[in-house]
C-alpha cells in the first residue's frame, strides 16, 4: 500500500524548475470549491477565486470564519475531504496545472514544491513520535535522490535549526508533549522547510500562540522569506498581522476575493464595503475606548469600589520530568475595580488572569489573601452564602459553542437564572423579563424557540450576555468573553457591552489576553504575568507611558500597529 | 513507574479476591445446608445421618463461617481449591489438565480477532469508496449480533461436513484447531473492530494527519506511519475486557465441537453441581482476566509517551 519514499524520487511529476523564474509560484484561477449538501445537491464554498504568489512575496488572505479561506488552502494543497469537490477553475504551481491530480501523485507536490504550517501547533504533530523521526519524515519523503539515514538526520538538524530552534539536538530527541506551542510551531516550521518548498503556505500559523511568541515566529517567517527567497502565502482572519506582514492583501468573504491589492494601497482606499467594516472593527486600528451609542440614557453608577482583592495566593503543583514543583498561578495579587468601569486584567497564557477571576467570582478557593464583591467577602463564604453573592456578580466564559446547553432554547437558557433564585414568579412575568433580556442585547422576540445550533458565534454569546443580565448584577466578569469571535462580531460585542454598561451602570472585570481590545473598552488594566502584576493603572497611563519592559513588549507585538496611525 | 506498577498489581489482585470471597458467598454461605448439595438430590434421603456429619466435618461446614472463609482463603492462596466432588481428584489438577488446551483456544481466538479487527478498520479507512467503507463498518454489528453456537454450526455444516476441509470435533492437530477459533474470534471481533474503524476515523481527521500530508506522505504512509499507532492504543483496553467474553464463548464452542477444556470442565461442573470445581473455576477465570489487563495496563505506558512522561514525574 505504501510507496517507499525513495522510489518516488526519482522521475517525479515535480513541477518544473526552469519555469519557477517566470511564472508565479502559485496561480489560482477562478476557483471553485462545492461541498456536499443534502442529497445530490452542491453548495459552495469557494466561488470563482483568483489568487496568485510570485517568489519572495508574502500575500495575506483574510477573512471571517466560514468565507472560505481554509476550504481555498485544502483545495490548493489537494487535501479536500471527501465531501468537497473542485467544480471549476485551475491551481497550479510554477506554471503546472495539477488540478485534479490523483493523491498519489499530489503527494510529490506537497512537501516538496509547497509546505504547510498548520494553524493549531498543540495538534499538528503526532504524539507518540520524538520530533526528530516527524522532520526526517519530511526530509525522506521530498529528497531527490536516495540519500543514508546519517544524512536524513543532518538534514532534519539543519531545518530545525533554520527554523529557528537553537537548541536542535535536544529537541531532535524530545516529544511533542516537552515543547511549549512555540517550539512545536518552530518544529512544525521545519517540517514545512525541510522538504526545500518553493512557497509555503501558513493557515492562521499564530492564532493558537501568545502574542509576543506570535511576534517571534512571523519576525521569523520573514526572514526565511528574504534569505531562502521563498514565497509565503499567509491565511488569517487577523487583518492586524496582515497588514503587518504582507505585500498584497486578499480579502475574502463568503468565497470570494471581495478586494485585493498592495497593503498601503488597500489602507488608504479600500474599495469594498467588506474591507472597510474589517479595518474599522481592527481593535489595534482604534483610538481610545468605544463611545455609548448615542441616544441613550445614562445611568449614573454608585460610588465606590464593587470588586476589591487583597494579596491573593494560589500555588498549583506541577509534575512534570524533572519532578514536582510549585506553581504560582497568583502571587499575592491586588485588585480594585471602581463602579461603573471596565477592569481589564490582560497577560498572556500561564500569567494567572483566569485564576484570578475565578476566585472573585468564587469558583475557586485562594490559598490566602482576601477578595470583595461589594460589601461582602467572597473567600470565606459557604457556598449557600456564595450563591447570594452570585446575584451581584455573575460570569460570561469564552466560548459560546461550550458555555450554553445545546438542548436548551434561548428562553429556557436565559429564564434558567431567574428560576433558579425564584425571582420571576409565574409564566407570564418570566416571559416578559426573558423578552426584556432578549432586546437588552440587541435580538428581537424571534429567537426565543431556537437552539444554540441555529445561532452564530456573536448571537450565542450575546445570549450569554443575557443570561448574565438576568439577575441584574452589579459586576460581570468576562473571561475571554470576545476572544472566540470574527473582529466585526468582536466589534459588535464590545459596542453591546459598553451601552449596557451606560444604561445600566454597571461594572466589568474583562480578562484577555488581547491589549487591542482593552483599549476599545476598559477604563483600567492590570497586567499580568506569571502570577504577578506587572503594572497597573488607567488605559490611557499604561497605553501612553507604560512603565514595565514586558508591558512594553507586549505593546509592541500588537498586531497592525505597524499602520496604525496611517 | 514502580508506583503505578503496584498500584495495577494491587488492583488484580483484589479481583481475584474478590472473586473468591463472592464465590464463597453464593456457593457455601448462601445454601442453606452446603453439604445436601454434596450428594446425589436422589440419594440424599437415604444417606445416614452420620455419614452426612462425617462429610460436613470433611469439608469443614461444622466449623463457624468465619473460619471457613479463612481456611478456604489461605488454601486457594496456594493454588488449593480442594478436591472434585465427582472424581475426587484435586481442583487444580483438572483444571491444569484441561488448561493448554482451552488457553491455546482462547488466546489464538483473541490474537484472530484483533487481526480480523485490524483489518476491517485499516480497509476501511485507506478505501476511498463510499459503499466499500459501509460494507466493513456494518461487519462489527452483523458478527457480534449472530450467536456463537449459529455460527459454529454454520461452519461445521460447510467447511466440516461439506467440504470436509477440518474435522468436526476432538483435538488431534492443528486442523481441529481451525474451526473452533474462528467460531470463538468472529463474535468477539466485532466490539474490536467497531472500536477500531471510530478511532481510525477519528485519528485520520487528526492535526498531525494534515501535517503528515503537507509533508508529502502518500495516504497508505499516513495510516501506517502515524494513524495506526494512536488509533490502536483504545483497542488495547477493549482486547483486555473482551477476554472476558472470550471465556463465555469457550463453554458454548468446546461443546460445539467436542473439544476438552476449561469450558467442558465448567460444564460438566455447573451440570452435576460440582460446588469446589465452580469456585476453583471462577477464581481461575478472574485470574486469567486480571492478569491479561494487568498486562494491557503495563503495555500502555511503552506505547504512549506522555503516560510514560507523567508516571516518570509521578514517582520522582
Amino acid at each position: 500500500m505504501s510507496e517507499q519514499p525513495t522510489a518516488r524520487a526519482e522521475g517525479a511529476a515535480v513541477p518544473a524548475e526552469d519555469a519557477a523564474g517566470t511564472k508565479p509560484l502559485l496561480q489560482i484561477a477562478e476557483l471553485r470549491i462545492d461541498y456536499r449538501a443534502q442529497g445530490r445537491s452542491w453548495s459552495p464554498a469557494v466561488r470563482g477565486v483568483s489568487l496568485h504568489v510570485d517568489p519572495g512575496e508574502t500575500v495575506a488572505l483574510v477573512g471571517e470564519s466560514g468565507s472560505g479561506k481554509t476550504t481555498l488552502v485544502q483545495g490548493s494543497l489537494g487535501l479536500l475531504p471527501a465531501s468537497a469537490r473542485v467544480s471549476g477553475g485551475s491551481i497550479s504551481y510554477s506554471g503546472v496545472d495539477v488540478t485534479g491530480w490523483r493523491d498519489a501523485r499530489m503527494a510529490r507536490v506537497r512537501g516538496n514544491y509547497v509546505g504547510f504550517i498548520p494553524q493549531d501547533p498543540n495538534t499538528s504533530l503526532n504524539p507518540v513520535k520524538k520530533i526528530g523521526q516527524q522532520v526526517i519524515e519530511a526530509v525522506a519523503f521530498n529528497e531527490r535522490t536516495a540519500a543514508s539515514s546519517q544524512e536524513h538526520i543532518d538534514a532534519a538538524l539543519e531545518s530545525l535549526r533554520t527554523a529557528g530552534l537553537a537548541n536542535a539536538e535536544r529537541v531532535f530527541h524530545q516529544y511533542p508533549h516537552e515543547l511549549s506551542g512555540g517550539m512545536k510551531q518552530r518544529a512544525l516550521i521545519a517540517i514545512a522547510l525541510a522538504g526545500k518548498p518553493k512557497i509555503i503556505v501558513a493557515d492562521e500559523p499564530t492564532s493558537a500562540l501568545d502574542v509576543t511568541v506570535q511576534r517571534v515566529i512571523l519576525d521569523h517567517l520573514e526572514t526565511l522569506r528574504t534569505e531562502l527567497g521563498i514565497g509565503i502565502l499567509l491565511i488569517t482572519h487577523d487583518l492586524g498581522v496582515a497588514l503587518d506582514r504582507a505585500d498584497r492583501i486578499a480579502v475574502m468573504q463568503r468565497g470570494e476575493i471581495v478586494e485585493h491589492g498592495p497593503v498601503r494601497e488597500l489602507i488608504a482606499n479600500p474599495s469594498s464595503d467588506y474591507t472597510r467594516r474589517l479595518l474599522a472593527a481592527a481593535p489595534s486600528r482604534h483610538q481610545g475606548r468605544l463611545a455609548p451609542s448615542p441616544g441613550l440614557q445614562p445611568r449614573t453608577p454608585g460610588e465606590g469600589i464593587v470588586v476589591r482583592a487583597e494579596q491573593l495566593r494560589k500555588q498549583y503543583t506541577l509534575r512534570s520530568a524533572g519532578g514536582r514543583s510549585l506553581v504560582n498561578a497568583l502571587d499575592g495579587v491586588d485588585l480594585v475595580v471602581r463602579a461603573g468601569t471596565t477592569h481589564a486584567i490582560v497577560g498572556e497564557s500561564g500569567a494567572g488572569k483566569s485564576t484570578l477571576a475565578s476566585i472573585i467570582a468564587g469558583f475557586a478557593t485562594a490559598d490566602s489573601g482576601t477578595a470583595w464583591v461589594g460589601e461582602r467577602e467572597t473567600t470565606s463564604l459557604s457556598h449557600r452564602e456564595l450563591r447570594e453573592v452570585r446575584r451581584d456578580l455573575q460570569f460570561v466564559f469564552q466560548n459560546p459553542y461550550t458555555s450554553l446547553d445545546p438542548r436548551f432554547t434561548v428562553a429556557k437558557l436565559i429564564a434558567e437564572p431567574l428560576r433558579a433564585f425564584r425571582v420571576a414568579t409565574g409564566r407570564a412575568e418570566l416571559m416578559t423579563r426573558v423578552r426584556e433580556l432578549l432586546r437588552a442585547v440587541a435580538l428581537d422576540d424571534s429567537y426565543l424557540q431556537r437552539t444554540t445550533a441555529q445561532l452564530s458565534g456573536g448571537q450565542r454569546q450575546r445570549i450569554a450576555i443575557a443570561r448574565a443580565l438576568a439577575l441584574n448584577p452589579r459586576v460581570i466578569v468576562l473571561d475571554e468573553a470576545v476572544s472566540a469571535l470574527d473582529v466585526s462580531v468582536q466589534a459588535q460585542i464590545l459596542q453591546l457591552l459598553v451601552d449596557l454598561q451606560t444604561e445600566l451602570g454597571l461594572s466589568y472585570v474583562f480578562v484577555t489576553h488581547d491589549l487591542g481590545v482593552v483599549r476599545m473598552i476598559a477604563d483600567d488594566v492590570t497586567v499580568m504575568r506569571d502570577g504577578g502584576i506587572v503594572e497597573h493603572g488607567t488605559v490611557q497611563d499604561v497605553f501612553l507611558s507604560p512603565q514595565s519592559d514586558y508591558t512594553r513588549a507586549l505593546l509592541g507585538a500588537i498586531p497592525g500597529t505597524r499602520f496604525a496611525t496611517v | 513507574m514502580l508506583h503505578y506498577a503496584a498500584l495495577k498489581i494491587g488492583r488484580a489482585l483484589f479481583v481475584i479476591w474478590a472473586a473468591f470471597t463472592i464465590t464463597f458467598l453464593l456457593l457455601f454461605v448462601l445454601p442453606a445446608e452446603p453439604v445436601d448439595l454434596l450428594f446425589d438430590p436422589a440419594e440424599l434421603n437415604t444417606i445416614p445421618e452420620d455419614v452426612r456429619a462425617q462429610v460436613a466435618a470433611n469439608y469443614g461446614f461444622d466449623k463457624p463461617l468465619l473460619l471457613q472463609y479463612l481456611d478456604r482463603l489461605g488454601h486457594a492462596a496456594v493454588g488449593d481449591f480442594g478436591t472434585s466432588v465427582q472424581s475426587g481428584r484435586p481442583v487444580t489438577q483438572a483444571l491444569l489438565e484441561v488448561l493448554p488446551s482451552t488457553l491455546i483456544l482462547s488466546v489464538g481466538a483473541l490474537l484472530l480477532a484483533v487481526v480480523i479487527g485490524f483489518a476491517i478498520a485499516l480497509l476501511a479507512t485507506a478505501t476511498r469508496r463510499p459503499w466499500l467503507r459501509n460494507l466493513l463498518e456494518s461487519l462489527p454489528s452483523a458478527a457480534v449480533s449472530v450467536p456463537v453456537f449459529m455460527f459454529g454450526i454454520v461452519l461445521l455444516q460447510v467447511f466440516s461436513f461439506g467440504l470436509g476441509w477440518f474435522p468436526s470435533f476432538g483435538d488431534g492437530g492443528w486442523q481441529s484447531l481451525v474451526l473452533p477459533l474462528v467460531t470463538l474470534a468472529i463474535p468477539v471481533s466485532g466490539p474490536i473492530a467497531q472500536l477500531l474503524v471510530r478511532s481510525f476515523t477519528g485519528e485520520m481527521g487528526a492535526g498531525y494527519v494534515v501535517t503528515s500530508f503537507a509533508k508529502g506522505a502518500t495516504r497508505g504512509q499516513v495510516i501506517v506511519g502515524d494513524v495506526f499507532r494512536n488509533a490502536s492504543l483504545p483497542a488495547l483496553t477493549i482486547a483486555g475486557i473482551t477476554f472476558g467474553n472470550l471465556i463465555a464463548g469457550s463453554v458454548i464452542t468446546e461443546t460445539v465441537f467436542a473439544r476438552p477444556g476449561v469450558g467442558r470442565l465448567t460444564q460438566g461442573a455447573i451440570n452435576t453441581l460440582d460446588i469446589p470445581v465452580v469456585q476453583g473455576i471462577v477464581v481461575f477465570v478472574a485470574a486469567s482476566f486480571a492478569l491479561i489487563n494487568l498486562i494491557v495496563d503495563l503495555i500502555y505506558p511503552l506505547l504512549d509517551p506522555r503516560l510514560r512522561a507523567s508516571l516518570a514525574a509521578r514517582t520522582s
